[in-house]
C-alpha cells in the first residue's frame, strides 16, 4: 500500500515556496500598472458640498480624477446587499464613491489614477473637499437614543430586529426556583489580515475582456459581481486570488468598493490600473466586528440546570450592511454551545452606526455568544457555590442525544441540529490535561508566595462547512501529474497540501505529484468561497468525490488494458496492479495516455495513444458514454452544516499592583471529527488562540465620540507580538461527522471563539470580582479593583 | 501611505553634511526607524533627507577619558552588545534591552534616538540621568549640550536648523555606581506606559546618591534626586508623584500610570542597588 497520507502531519507543501520569497501576493503583481489611490472622508458624518480639484490637475504624471459624478451605469448604484434576510428590514449598502453624503470616517470620495502610488497620494492631497459636518452616531448607547440618525431613512437606526423562542423561557424563568440577570459587553475589533486588499486589473480592448486580480477570500463571487456591475458577460471575465496574506473575514465581503472601481478604470483607460490598500486604509474603510451588548435573564433550579434563558442584544453593524446581518444571526443560534436550557429566547437589534461597516472576522458572532452564555454559567455556579465544571457538565447535551435539534434556523436557513460531539468526554480531557481538580492546591502554593492566579473555562460548539455547495476537478496528466482544482480560495490555512492528502490517498499516488490551484476561475468556475470554517469539508469532500471518479475510470481503462476485471485491481504508488499478482500492472500515467485517444504524436508517450497504436477497432475511440481525459470532476453539497466543538482552560496569574496578566498555562480541546493533518490543525488552533487573547487583552477599536478611530495603526491598534501569545497544549477528541463522505468538521475558526469567555472566566476567578466587558487591559482592570474596593 | 517628493543626499563628510543640512526644510536620517513612518504617513515633508549613515567618523563606541562616546551611527544591536558599554554605562545595556525588537534595533541608532528626544524613550532618560553630553556640529561649529538642555518637550530638542549630533558621551560609572531600568509595557519592545532609570552610589556600604529618571509620563524624562528619602517608601512615593504629570490616553488612565511609577521607582532604586553590591564584589 501507498503510505497513508491522511491522518499524517505532513509538511506544507506551499511553505518552501512562501518562506523563500517566492510568494506572490497582489503588490507582487502589475509593476508596470497605473497607481490608484482614495480620498477618504476625514468625517463620520457628512454632506459633501463641494469637490475642488483645481489645485491638482496640473501634477504631472496624474492620469484622472473621478467622484460619483464620473460613475457610469450600474457602477453607479448602491452596492449590492449580498444576504437579504427577512428580518434585516432596512438593509442599506453605500456607494463605490460616495453620493452626496459620508457615513463613516475613511468612506472613498475621490479616486485618483496616476502613473505611480506617489503620485496619486500626492494629487489626493492637493482636492479640497468642503463638507456640511453632520452628528455622527458612534457607539451603541447613541445609535439606542437615535437623537441621530446614521440614514435618514431609517427610524431608529435600525437596521434588523429578531424574535426566536423555544419554549416560553419567559415564563420558565419566572417560575424557576433561583434567576439572575446580567449585562454583558463586547467591543469592537477587527480580523488585521498582514496583507490589505488589493486589485489589479487589465483590460484586453481586442477581445473585450477583463482579468482581475484581487486579494480576496471569495474569487467567484468577484468575478459575478464585477462582471454584472460592468455589464459584461461571465465568459468575459476572469479573477484570480494570488498568495493572499491573510483574511480572517475581511476579504470575503464582495465587492469591496475598489473591486468594482479598479476593473471599471482599466477599461475605461484601457490601461492596466492596480490598487494596493495600505495600513491605515485597511482601519478605517475594511471592516470591523465584535461589538454588542447582551443583556440576560437566566432561572435555573438547584442544581444549576437552566430552566429557562432570555437573551436581549445589541449589534453595532457600522453604517452599512452589505453582508446582512450573519453576525448576529449566528450569535443567536451559537449562543447555547453544548448546552440544552430547557427554554430559550433570543432577541436581537441590531443598529447603524457612524463607524467602519461590520462584516464575519474568524468566529463570526461566536465569541461575544459564547462571552455570554460561559459568563451566565459562571455566574450560576458562583450562585449556587458549584463548580464551574459540574454545572457546564449538567447542562450539555449528552452523546446518546445526537444529533440534536435546537429547534432554530441556522445562518444558512437550515434547522441547527447537531450531528456529533461527546461534550462530557472532551470535559473530562481537558480537565485532567490542565489539572482542574488540583488546582486550588496550585493557588495556595502561589498565595504562600504572595501570588495570585486563576483558572477559567469556557465551552463553545461551532457551526462549520456551510452550503450550498463546493466543487472539485482532478485531472491525471500523462506525465503522471496530478492537477488538482477548486475554487475556493487559500489564504494561508494549508489547502495545497491538505487537499493533495486527499486525493494521494483516494488515487493511490505520491503526494508530490499532486498539485492543488485554488481561486482561480480559469480553472474552476463554480464556487463560493473560503469561510465559516468550511475549506476542509466543502472542498476536502468535493476534491475526494472528484479523485473517486478518476480511480473508476483509470481502474475500468486500465481492467481493459491488462484484460482483467477492474474490481482485482488496486492504485499503489501510480502503479495500477492486479492484486496479489504485482507482474501484471500498467502506470497511471500510461492509463492518462490511454483514456486520450489522438490524431498526433508529439511526443513519445502521445505516440502510444495514436489511432494505429491503440484502440479496438469495432468501437469508436471514445466510447459512447465516456469523454476523453483521465479526470473527474463533483460537488459536494451538504444537507446541513457540521458542528465542531471545543473546550478552553486558562490559568493566568495577575500582578498585585500592575494587574498585568501573565498567562501561565492554556488548554485546548478540540474535536474537528477525522483529522487529516493534525500539524495544519493545530496551527490552526493556535493562530486562533492568538487572535483570542488578542481580542481578550489587547485588541479593540478606540472610536471617540465623533467617530475618530484613534488607534487606526499597529503602533496603538495592539496585535500581540508572538511574545504575547502562550504554548497552547492542544488534545484531539475525534468524532467524526456522520454528515460527509470524509467525517471531518471545520476548524479554521475554533481557536479564537472563547478568548474573551475563558479569559474573563479566570480573572473573576483570580480577582473574586465580576467581569462584564471585554477585552480587559491592565489600566481598566486596576480601575476596576479600585472601584470594587470603594464599593465594598 | 507614501511619503511626499525629497531629494536624497548622502554626503562623504561631516562639512558636507552640515553644507547639505542648510537647505530649509533638511532633515538627518538615521536608522529610519522613527523617521520613515513619519514620512509614509506624511507627518513630516522634509525637502532634503541628508543620510548620515556614509559617515565613517560617526561610527564606533570609544572610551574617551572618562567618558564613554558613541557615534551617531552606531546601532542600537552593537551598543546592545558592546563589552565597553557594559562595563562602563551598564545602565545603556539595561536600557536598550527594553527598546523595540531584533530587527528594529539592527537598523535603529542610540544617538538617533536622543535626537529625536522621544519622551517615551529609554535612552532620552537614561542620557538625562546621566547628565550625557550631546556633540553637536552646525554651521557655526561645534557645540556640546548637556541633556538637561537638550530635552525640551516631546520630540523637541534644542538643536537649531541645520545642526548634525556626531555622538553622545556618557560619563562612565566606576564599580561604586549601581543602576537599573525597568517598565511596564502592554507588549514586549513597545514604547513604555511608564518607565523608570535609577542610579546609586554605594560607598563604603552607605548609599552616596540616588537618582532617577522617569519616562513615558511627561514631555520630557522627568530627573529626579532622591538620596534623602529612598529609603522610606511613603515620601519617596509623594515626592515622586508631586513631579509628574501622566496623562490619560487609549492605553491607560493617569492614575493607573501613577501607581506604575509608584511601583517602578521602587522596584528600580531595589535594583540598582543590588546591581551596585554585585559590581563592588
Ligand atoms: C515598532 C517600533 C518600536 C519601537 N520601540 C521603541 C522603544 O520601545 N523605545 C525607543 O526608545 N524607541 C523605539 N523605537 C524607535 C527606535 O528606537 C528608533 O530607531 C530611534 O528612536 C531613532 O533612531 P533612528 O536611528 O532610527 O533615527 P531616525 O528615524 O533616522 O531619525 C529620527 C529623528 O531623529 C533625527 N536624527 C537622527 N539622528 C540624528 C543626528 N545624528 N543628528 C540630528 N538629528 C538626528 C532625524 O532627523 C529624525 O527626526 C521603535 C521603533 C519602531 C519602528
Amino acid at each position: 500500500m501507498t503510505t497513508k497520507s491522511f491522518g499524517e502531519p505532513i509538511l506544507r507543501k506551499e511553505d518552501p515556496r512562501l518562506v523563500s520569497g517566492q510568494g506572490r501576493y497582489l503588490d507582487d503583481l502589475g509593476h508596470e500598472a497605473l497607481a490608484a489611490a482614495f480620498l477618504r472622508s476625514p468625517h463620520a458624518s457628512a454632506r459633501i458640498l463641494d469637490i475642488d480639484v483645481t489645485d491638482a490637475l496640473d501634477v504631472p504624471g496624474l492620469i484622472g480624477i473621478y467622484t460619483y459624478e464620473d460613475l457610469e451605469g450600474r457602477v453607479a448604484e448602491p452596492l449590492p446587499l449580498l444576504i437579504p434576510h427577512p428580518a434585516l428590514l432596512n438593509g442599506r449598502t453605500g456607494y463605490p464613491l460616495a453620493n452626496e453624503f459620508v457615513r463613516h470616517v475613511g468612506e472613498a470620495i475621490v479616486m485618483v489614477i496616476a502613473e505611480d502610488r506617489y503620485i496619486a497620494e500626492d494629487v489626493v492631497e492637493l482636492i479640497k473637499v468642503s463638507y456640511d459636518v453632520l452628528q455622527p452616531v458612534v457607539g451603541i448607547q447613541n445609535a439606542k437614543a437615535a437623537h441621530n440618525a446614521v440614514h435618514p431613512s431609517v427610524p431608529n437606526n435600525v437596521s434588523a430586529h429578531s424574535v426566536k423562542e423555544v419554549g416560553d423561557a419567559r415564563a420558565m424563568i419566572k417560575a424557576a426556583p433561583h434567576k439572575l440577570s446580567l449585562d454583558l459587553f463586547i467591543e469592537r475589533s477587527a480580523c488585521s489580515p498582514l496583507e490589505g486588499k488589493g486589485v489589479y486589473a487589465i483590460w484586453e480592448e481586442d477581445s473585450q475582456e477583463l482579468r482581475l486580480w484581487s486579494s480576496t477570500q471569495t474569487s467567484t463571487g468577484v468575478r459575478a459581481a464585477v462582471a454584472a456591475k460592468l455589464d459584461l458577460p461571465l465568459q468575459k471575465v476572469e479573477c484570480i486570488a494570488p498568495d493572499v496574506g491573510g483574511g480572517f473575514g475581511v476579504k470575503i465581503m464582495h465587492p469591496w468598493p475598489e473591486e468594482v472601481l479598479i476593473p471599471w478604470a482599466a477599461r475605461k483607460l484601457n490601461r492596466p490600473v492596480k490598487w494596493s490598500e495600505d495600513r491605515r486604509e485597511h482601519f478605517i474603510s475594511s471592516a470591523h466586528e465584535r461589538a454588542q451588548e447582551h443583556h440576560i435573564e437566566v432561572g435555573f433550579d438547584e442544581e444549576g440546570r437552566i430552566l429557562g434563558l432570555d437573551v436581549t442584544f445589541f449589534h453595532d453593524n457600522g453604517a452599512y450592511t452589505p453582508y446582512g446581518i450573519i453576525i448576529p444571526l449566528i450569535t443567536s443560534t451559537q449562543l447555547l454551545g453544548p448546552y440544552k436550557p430547557a427554554s430559550y429566547r433570543v432577541e436581537f437589534t441590531s443598529l447603524f452606526t457612524n463607524t467602519v461597516l461590520v462584516i464575519p472576522y474568524r468566529g463570526a458572532g461566536r465569541p461575544q455568544g459564547v462571552f455570554a452564555m460561559e459568563r451566565t454559567v459562571d455566574a450560576i455556579a458562583k450562585y449556587l457555590r458549584l463548580d464551574r465544571t459540574v454545572v457546564r457538565e449538567r447542562n450539555f447535551i449528552q452523546p446518546d442525544e445526537m444529533p440534536y435539534d435546537l429547534g432554530l434556523i441556522f445562518q444558512d436557513g437550515r434547522p441547527l441540529e447537531y450531528d456529533s460531539g461527546n461534550f462530557p468526554a472532551s470535559m473530562a480531557m481537558l480537565k485532567e490535561m490542565v489539572g482542574w481538580d488540583n488546582f486550588e492546591t496550585m493557588r495556595s502554593e502561589y498565595a504562600a508566595q504572595g501570588r495570585k492566579i486563576g483558572i477559567g473555562v469556557a465551552c463553545y460548539v461551532e457551526g462549520t462547512g456551510v452550503g450550498p455547495y463546493e466543487g472539485g476537478f482532478v485531472q491525471v496528466e500523462t506525465s503522471g501529474r496530478i492537477n488538482v482544482a477548486t475554487g475556493l480560495t487559500s489564504q494561508g490555512q494549508g489547502h495545497q497540501t491538505v487537499f493533495a492528502q486527499i486525493v494521494a490517498d483516494e488515487l493511490g499516488v505520491p503526494i508530490e505529484d499532486v498539485f492543488v490551484t485554488t481561486g482561480d476561475t480559469r480553472r474552476f468556475p463554480y464556487a463560493v468561497g473560503t469561510f465559516a470554517s468550511r475549506a476542509a469539508v466543502m472542498s476536502g469532500n468535493a476534491i475526494a468525490l472528484a479523485a473517486r471518479q478518476v480511480r473508476d475510470k483509470a481502474l475500468r481503462l486500465a481492467g481493459e488494458a491488462l484484460e482483467c476485471d477492474p474490481h482485482d485491481l488496486e492504485i499503489v504508488d501510480g502503479i495500477v496492479r492486479v492484486k496479489g499478482d504485482h507482474t501484471k500492472s500498467i502506470a497511471l500515467k500510461t492509463v492518462a495516455v490511454l483514456s486520450n485517444p489522438l490524431r498526433y504524436a508529439f511526443d513519445e508517450s502521445a505516440k502510444a495513444a495514436t489511432q494505429f497504436a491503440v484502440g479496438d477497432t469495432s468501437k469508436p475511440p471514445v466510447p459512447e458514454d465516456q469523454e476523453p481525459g483521465l479526470e473527474g470532476k463533483d460537488y459536494y453539497s451538504p444537507m446541513a452544516s457540521t458542528f465542531a466543538n471545543g473546550m478552553h482552560a486558562v490559568i493566568i496569574e495577575i500582578l498585585p499592583d500592575t494587574a498585568e496578566v501573565k498567562i501561565l498555562r492554556y488548554v485546548v480541546v478540540h474535536d474537528c471529527g477525522r483529522v487529516i493533518n493534525p500539524m495544519i490543525v493545530e496551527g490552526q488552533i493556535h493562530g486562533g488562540v492568538a487572535q483570542g487573547v488578542a481580542g481578550a487583552l489587547f485588541e479593540r477599536m478606540a472610536y471617540d465620540e465623533s467617530g475618530q478611530l484613534q488607534n487606526a495603526s499597529f503602533m496603538d491598534f495592539l496585535m500581540p507580538y508572538a511574545t504575547e501569545i502562550p504554548t497552547v497544549e492542544a488534545g484531539h477528541l475525534e468524532t467524526p461527522s456522520p454528515l460527509n463522505p470524509l467525517g471531518i468538521k471545520g476548524a479554521g475558526e475554533a481557536g479564537v471563539i472563547p478568548g474573551s469567555a475563558v479569559f474573563a472566566s479566570a480573572i473573576e476567578d483570580a480577582e473574586g470580582f465580576e467581569i462584564r466587558r471585554m477585552p480587559i487591559s491592565p489600566s481598566e482592570l486596576w480601575e476596576l479593583r479600585r472601584t470594587m474596593k470603594e464599593n465594598a | 501611505m507614501k511619503p511626499s517628493r525629497f531629494q536624497y543626499v548622502r554626503p562623504a563628510s561631516i562639512p558636507e553634511a552640515v553644507v547639505a543640512l542648510q537647505r530649509q526644510n533638511s532633515k538627518v536620517l538615521a536608522g529610519g526607524q522613527s523617521l520613515t513612518p513619519l514620512l509614509s504617513m506624511r507627518l513630516a515633508a522634509p525637502e532634503v533627507l541628508v543620510d548620515i549613515n556614509g559617515l565613517s567618523e560617526l561610527a564606533g563606541i570609544e572610551l574617551r577619558g572618562s567618558e564613554l562616546w558613541i557615534g551617531a551611527i552606531a546601532r542600537h544591536q552593537e551598543v546592545l552588545t558592546h563589552p565597553l558599554v557594559g562595563t562602563h554605562v551598564p545602565l545603556i545595556q539595561q536600557a536598550l534591552t527594553y527598546v523595540a525588537h531584533p530587527v528594529i534595533r539592527n537598523r535603529g541608532t542610540s544617538v538617533g534616538s536622543i535626537a529625536h528626544a522621544d519622551p517615551a524613550g529609554e535612552l532620552t532618560a537614561v542620557a538625562a540621568l546621566l547628565g550625557a553630553r550631546i556633540h553637536v556640529v552646525g554651521p557655526h561649529g561645534v557645540r556640546d549640550i548637556l541633556a538637561n538642555d537638550f530635552f525640551v518637550g516631546p520630540l523637541e530638542s534644542s538643536l537649531t536648523h541645520g545642526e548634525l549630533v556626531t555622538g553622545v558621551s556618557f560619563p562612565v560609572l566606576d564599580s561604586s555606581w549601581g543602576s537599573s531600568c525597568v517598565e511596564v509595557a502592554r507588549r514586549h519592545g513597545d514604547y513604555a506606559l511608564a518607565g523608570v532609570c535609577a542610579l546609586v552610589q554605594i560607598v563604603e556600604g552607605r548609599l552616596t546618591a540616588a537618582s532617577i529618571a522617569i519616562f513615558s509620563v511627561a514631555g520630557t524624562p522627568v530627573v529626579i534626586d532622591v538620596l534623602d528619602v529612598c529609603t522610606e517608601n511613603e515620601k519617596l512615593n509623594l515626592k515622586v508623584q508631586s513631579l509628574i504629570d501622566p496623562d490619560t490616553d487609549i492605553h491607560a488612565t493617569a492614575d493607573y500610570r501613577r501607581q506604575l511609577v509608584k511601583t517602578l521607582v521602587a522596584q528600580a532604586l531595589t535594583e540598582a542597588r543590588s546591581n551596585a553590591e554585585s559590581r563592588t564584589s
